[in-house]
């Protein structure tokens, strides 16, 4: 896994796994996860079908963590170590975040929807987190483009990235502390709350999901630095 | 010892300030009693008194971004802060030194909407006085680091209560349940945790905010 790896190879000389070959994973890895929860895993006995956009919401909510988090390491390398790639990286990275953070809300108010009868239950913590997230990225937004680019906004933007991750699981604690419980809960201390082919399929769908967003960040990263370089040569 | 010596010297500057050209506090405490004039008239007749309780932390929060909109603006305008951060002092001591004075007129504006607030709606328990002065830290020491962000950016004012209300729902969170919940201790408590995390994170990373 390059994410793991990054700890110990500096960025510069990480081996980089070609964008085609990423794209052609990650839609390999989507449609098996796809066949997976359409076509093999049994249907759920409380939920029936409707269950199954448990593969999704779960997955897309743990990738949109791991995104935010991935923005706040890149963040803490351009502060800490002036790393001059970080900046463009933590922002990508929290861009998809927040993409993923969106699809969070649109999937989990389905799933209240059905299972629940309502579209929006401030009862439901990872909704309210995700909620609160939303507002606090969409405001990273707001920050770094009202401010011009150049070193000030790279570190405005780390410094709020960094305020993220510790805002993440104060907040959870905060809702936890605020409601009452009706939420789910599949994961336990003693391990996942499921076996067999259920485990099997999130985690090929968990695993899909991964590597479609670092796919699509490494495209928008792509994308950015082009442009970046475009507008360097327009102005030499 | 010098840095508690700056971080003196420049608290005592802002409150000076303040006491000479009376800017900051007088509208802070004019704009907390009209919010509970117009509380209750937003409130329906015969709501239960957790709603005004709750209605409370909002104008807290309100007040406390007046106060943390007008805190910069000061070295804004006099480029005080290019001086500031020239001088052979920590730059950590900046901000913890206007955080101080930030919440000292906080704390003199609730000094006086507290009893407003009693004598409008109804008593203030111990518990929520409490959790209004751990929330103070909170709010000051997050909102003054907002505070000279936001001072540094095109958008200034419009920028800061959108950096600082998502931040600030675990404090609401935290205030709201010492001042409404049977048992507040664990609320108190995770005031406690909210302000500890964040000033450390303040005044860890303040020097990037004012140095490029």
């Amino acid at each position: 896994m390059t994410h793991a790896r990054a700890q110990f190879v500096p960025v510069s000389r990480l081996p980089r796994i070609s964008l085609p070959a990423l794209a052609g994973s990650s839609l390999v890895l989507v449609t098996l996860a796809l066949t997976l929860i359409f076509f093999v895993v049994p249907n759920d006995a409380n939920q029936g079908f409707s269950q199954r956009i448990f593969y999704f919401h779960v997955s897309i909510a743990i990738t949109a963590y791991a995104c935010f988090a991935w923005g706040a390491w890149k963040a803490l390398r351009h502060l800490w170590k002036h790393d001059p790639r970080a900046d463009l990286e933590s922002y990508v990275a929290v861009h998809q975040g927040l993409i993923f953070g969106t699809l969070v809300l649109a999937t989990g108010s389905i799933w209240a929807k059905i299972s629940w009868g309502h579209w929006w239950l401030w009862s439901e913590d990872q909704l309210v987190l995700f909620l609160v997230l939303f507002l606090f990225y969409a405001a990273y937004f707001m920050l770094r483009f009202s401010v011009d680019p150049g070193p000030q906004q790279a570190n405005f933007s780390a410094v709020y990235a960094l305020f993220g991750v510790v805002l993440i699981p104060v907040s959870f604690a905060a809702i936890r502390l605020a409601k009452n419980l009706i939420h789910p809960v599949v994961f336990t201390l003693h391990g996942p709350n499921f076996g067999g082919w259920i485990l099997v399929t999130y985690c090929v769908a968990q695993a899909a999901m991964l590597v479609f967003a670092y796919t699509l960040y490494r495209v928008e990263l792509a994308g950015k630095r082009l442009d970046a370089r475009l507008r360097e040569l327009r102005l030499a | 010892m010098t840095y508690v010596a700056d971080v003196g010297a420049l608290a005592r500057k802002d409150l000076l300030l303040e006491l000479r050209a009376r800017d900051t506090l007088p509208a802070m405490l004019l704009f907390v009693v009209s919010v509970f004039v117009v509380f209750h008239f937003t409130l329906p007749a015969h709501s239960s008194d957790l709603a005004a309780s709750g209605l409370l932390w909002v104008a807290i929060l309100f007040t406390a971004l007046l106060g943390l909109g007008r805190a910069f603006v000061a070295e804004r305008e006099q480029r005080v802060l290019d001086g500031l951060v020239l001088a052979p002092c920590d730059r950590s001591a900046i901000w913890l030194a206007k955080g101080i004075a930030t919440l000292a007129f906080l704390v003199a504006a609730e000094i006086v909407a507290l009893p407003v607030f009693a004598l409008f709606f109804h008593g203030v328990s111990a518990a929520t006085v409490g959790g209004i002065a751990l929330a103070d830290v909170g709010i000051c020491g997050v909102g003054t680091f907002l505070g000279a962000m936001a001072v540094a950016t095109r958008a200034r004012d419009l920028l800061l209560p959108l950096l600082f209300l998502p931040l600030a729902i675990p404090i609401v969170v935290g205030g709201v349940g010492a001042s409404t919940a049977a048992s507040p201790g664990r609320y108190l408590g995770f005031l406690v945790l909210y302000d500890a995390l964040f000033c450390v994170l303040c005044w860890a990373s303040f020097e990037y905010v004012v140095t490029e």
